[in-house]
């Protein structure tokens, strides 16, 4: 078994609304910043052991799938690294 | 019968129901969920609440607990299950529901009376109203919108799975009238089954005389044919 870290990034799909990026992005604009838009996103990093980075990134998919992201409103990458 | 309201650890709204269903002389008891679902059981309501915090996203967690197993199971068999306002976001995340309700256009929590147009008057949940019906009920949530592919959306529109709708005083379902930017002013909707509804605003709220209208009875009176 290989101690791995598996990073999932959960983010809205194209074209829904984020209105707390909205916000986020107006209060940045206040602060005097310049910048056309901004996307938010939440990261979930898992620590497993697993056979292989393959088998490590099979149960991260189904933890996405299952639970860190809704398929209605996200999408989801997933990243694998040794530790 | 017995209708189980079923109370999470951050539910808040499961003596509001209670308290409304007993006005309606519809038998009903509070189940703390890892009671599992009562075996006479005729009848679900998932409250109100912010149940688990909101982790995640509101009504993730509670959506995976051991009792929405059961609860889809008797769903599945015909017994009528409502979700309400975080009750309605565990419905979506269970997979009761199609869509999902998630953070208002405004960003902000909303509360607020608002006006619903009744789609259907042939389901229990309305069959005390006409269709076109306006009715008066609040809602309270900061993650009501209503949010779901269009192509998704078009099907369950066919199949006359929106059961209410944001609409304004005169029933027009209008930008103006949509508190919280969910598509087609969907407030709520309807499952595979009939039998099993979910919508944001708290018909809970609207049932006793003493706190303003009581539109929200008829909801309610789904359980009665139980």
């Amino acid at each position: 078994m290989t101690a791995y870290t598996a990073t999932v990034t959960v983010r809205l799909k194209h074209g829904v609304l984020d209105p707390e990026a909205e916000t986020t992005k107006q209060a940045l604009e206040r602060l005097g910043f310049e910048l056309d838009s901004l996307r938010s996103a939440d990261r979930f990093e898992i620590d497993l052991e697993a056979d292989s980075s393959e088998a490590a990134r099979e149960r991260a998919d189904e933890m996405a799938e299952r639970l860190l992201a809704n398929p209605t409103i996200h999408d989801y990458d997933v990243e694998v690294d040794e530790r | 019968m017995t209708v189980s309201i079923i109370r999470f650890g951050g539910s808040n709204c499961d003596r509001d129901a209670e308290r409304a269903l007993s006005h309606l002389d519809i038998d009903a008891e509070i189940v703390w969920h890892e009671d599992g679902l009562p075996a006479d059981t005729t009848g679900i309501v998932l409250p109100g609440g912010f149940s688990y915090g909101d982790y995640l996203r509101a009504g993730a967690m509670a959506a995976r607990s051991p009792i929405m197993a059961e609860v889809r199971d008797a769903a599945a068999d015909g017994t009528p299950v409502l979700g309400v306002c975080n009750g309605a976001q565990v419905g979506c995340e269970s997979g009761l529901t199609d869509g999902a309700f998630t953070t208002n256009e405004s960003a902000r929590f909303q509360c607020e009376h608002v006006y619903l147009r009744v789609e259907r008057d042939d389901t229990l949940w309305t069959a005390a109203y006409d269709e076109g019906d306006v009715i008066e009920i609040p809602i309270a949530h900061g993650e009501g919108r209503y949010e779901i592919s269009e192509e998704r959306l078009a099907e369950l529109e066919d199949d006359d799975r929106v059961l209410f709708r944001y609409c304004d005083e005169d029933g027009e379902p209008s930008a103006e009238a949509n508190p919280n930017g969910s598509k087609h002013n969907v407030a709520g909707i309807l499952g595979d089954r009939e039998t099993v509804a979910v919508l944001m605003p708290h018909p809970e709220r609207a049932t006793l005389p003493d706190v303003g209208p009581t539109d929200g009875q008829g909801v309610l009176r789904g359980f009665e044919s139980a």
